[in-house]
């Protein structure tokens, strides 16, 4: 869903703040209790309940939950492979946002089109899809299936068109002025990327990873299929959460969701500091 | 513009389609080739195994109802985050964008934890009035919403804010009340910001799958969904009936995607 990530944190400069904003008189005030109250049911007390629930099993059992050997290794393995992700992301999504902005060729509006399949797909299809690539019957004779660069393949699909359309719509706006002085003066093409170029982009690459990192933390569906789950091996945060539901023991599923909430919180306030930076310098 | 050399140009071309290829086009190309393998067969199996069919309903209801919800919810916040001020609006503001990095998983687990009918905060009370949340329709459809929550108030409230309230000022100066200012002016001038965020909300509830898996208990020919039933026709080697539901559902989001793509430049906001 490329609209998703558009809007972090590129177009914001030049949006228009509406000249007025009123007091809320009877209806709005109304409709706010309304929508804050099903906003509250469905997710502050929700999300309030895993933390709560967390905290009531004491420290000790949060401690015993999060050090147990398999929980250990599936967090361990979930954010070594959501970085290696990211990092990769960082890289191909810049180098995939120049070539869809600075580059004609024929077909580049079909790569338009295949940089949102992965948002569009529904996670346990995206799992099926690499599965038919990847996996046993692979016609390239690649079977990763059930290993740990499982995790990886699964994750730079989902994770792929994040960087792209953070750094996409800024660098369609980036005024050429700057990269044509320094070239007039003499920049060689890399001492103008990097210096001229780059600097611009560092909050929408910032914004792109943040998401993407997120999304590697948080992700299940794409993983069910692909990497088999095996303890110790290729298990990851979210599996465990499910194991935990499925045993019958909540307060340790709670333990390492709410690590993951706090990942993703984070992510979102990142998020919310980097776009008003950027609004208040354009 | 500074031009880049031509050799690495080709470079980042070849690069960037490799990849794009290998990781996407490719395996993509190869499930709908391995669906339509045997002609129309792997549909035609899937569409009368009555448990794929009960599924199919089943999404069709969850995220239909998903779908109404975000959007009444969607755009009356969206109308108050713009349009007026009150406390605690920046971390309103905020807080909605939360569920869009929240794991499905932990969607699944804050809802089962609140709404079970055996111990939950809410879940006890609703199921002394009789209203079975988790493990039935209402649970799996709060989930759908959940996951959905932030997106079509993500692609109003930029529309609201570009497009301004001089025009609502002056419908109401003429007379005009709230409800005939909405309908006149407001929703005309956000028309298609909530039409891609409906149609944008109504692709990633079809494909929700963590979150459903907790709260709906997968239970065949009850609250099972499409999605639930790829993974577990796949895992019991019906790989015939797996890959025709997954690329039914694919076949929806990717069309889903592609109608927001068409009618999006001809946007003028």
């Amino acid at each position: 869903m490329s609209t998703v990530v558009t809007r972090v944190p590129g177009r914001v400069a030049r949006r228009r703040r509406s000249p007025r904003t009123g007091a809320l008189g009877v209806t709005s005030g109304l409709g706010l209790g309304v929508a804050m109250l099903w906003f509250s049911l469905l997710v502050l007390i929700p999300l309030t309940a895993v933390v709560a629930t967390t905290v009531g099993g004491g420290w000790d059992s949060f401690v015993a939950a999060l050090t147990n050997e398999q929980t250990a290794a599936a967090v361990r393995l979930t954010v070594e492979q959501s970085l290696l992700v990211t990092a990769v992301n960082v890289v191909m999504g810049t180098a995939i946002a120049w070539v869809l902005v600075r580059d004609r060729f024929w077909g580049r509006a079909a790569l338009d089109v295949v940089i949102d399949i992965p948002f569009a797909l529904p996670t346990i299809v995206a799992g099926l899809v690499l599965l038919a690539l990847y996996g046993p019957g692979s016609p390239l004779g690649v079977d990763v299936a059930n290993t740990g660069s499982a995790v990886f393949l699964a994750l730079a699909f989902v994770t792929l068109p994040f960087v792209v359309r953070t750094v996409q719509p800024v660098l369609e706006e980036l005024e050429h002025d700057a990269e044509e002085a320094a070239a007039s003066l003499g920049a060689t093409g890399l001492t103008t990327f990097r210096r001229i170029i780059l600097p611009s982009l560092a909050p929408a690459i910032a914004a792109g990873a943040a998401l993407s990192f997120a999304r590697g933390i948080s992700e299940y569906g794409s993983l069910v299929l692909l990497s088999g789950n095996l303890p110790l091996k290729t298990e990851v945060a979210s599996v465990r959460v499910l194991t935990y539901v499925e045993n019958g023991d909540p307060a340790a599923a709670a333990a390492v969701a709410t690590i993951m909430l706090a990942v993703a919180v984070t992510v979102i306030v990142l998020l919310d500091v980097l776009q008003r930076r950027v609004a208040r310098r354009g | 513009m500074v031009r880049t050399p031509a050799p690495l140009r080709w470079l980042l071309r070849v690069v960037t389609i490799g990849y794009l290829f290998m990781l996407i086009a490719w395996p993509v190309s190869l499930v709908v080739r391995t669906t339509f393998e045997g002609g129309l067969a792997n549909l035609q199996t899937a569409l009368s195994d009555p448990e794929v069919v009960h599924a199919l309903q089943m999404t069709g209801i969850v995220a239909g109802v998903a779908v109404v919800a975000n959007l009444l919810f969607g755009v009356g916040i969206s109308l108050l985050l713009v349009r007026y001020e009150f406390p605690g609006k920046r971390v309103l503001s905020t807080l909605i964008d939360v569920p869009l990095s929240v794991s499905p998983v932990v969607v699944g687990l804050a809802l089962l934890l609140v709404y079970n009918s055996r111990d939950g905060w809410l879940g006890r009370p609703l199921d002394a009035a009789g209203l079975q949340v988790i493990f039935a329709t209402p649970g799996m459809v709060m989930a759908t919403v959940f996951v959905a929550l932030p997106l079509v108030i993500r692609e109003v409230v930029p529309v609201l804010e570009e497009v301004g309230d001089e025009q609502e000022q002056a419908a109401r100066s003429l007379g005009a009340n709230g409800v005939q200012t909405f309908w006149r002016v407001t929703l005309p001038s956000i028309k298609w910001a909530v039409v891609y965020g409906v149609v944008l909300s109504l692709a990633r509830s079809l494909g929700e799958f963590g979150a459903v898996k907790i709260v709906s208990g997968n239970v065949v020919e009850k609250t099972q969904t499409t999605t639930l039933v790829v993974e577990q026709t796949y895992q019991n080697f019906e790989q015939g009936t797996a890959y025709a539901a997954a690329f039914l559902l694919a076949f929806a989001s990717v069309l889903c995607i592609v109608i927001v793509s068409i009618l999006r430049p001809k946007d003028p906001a």
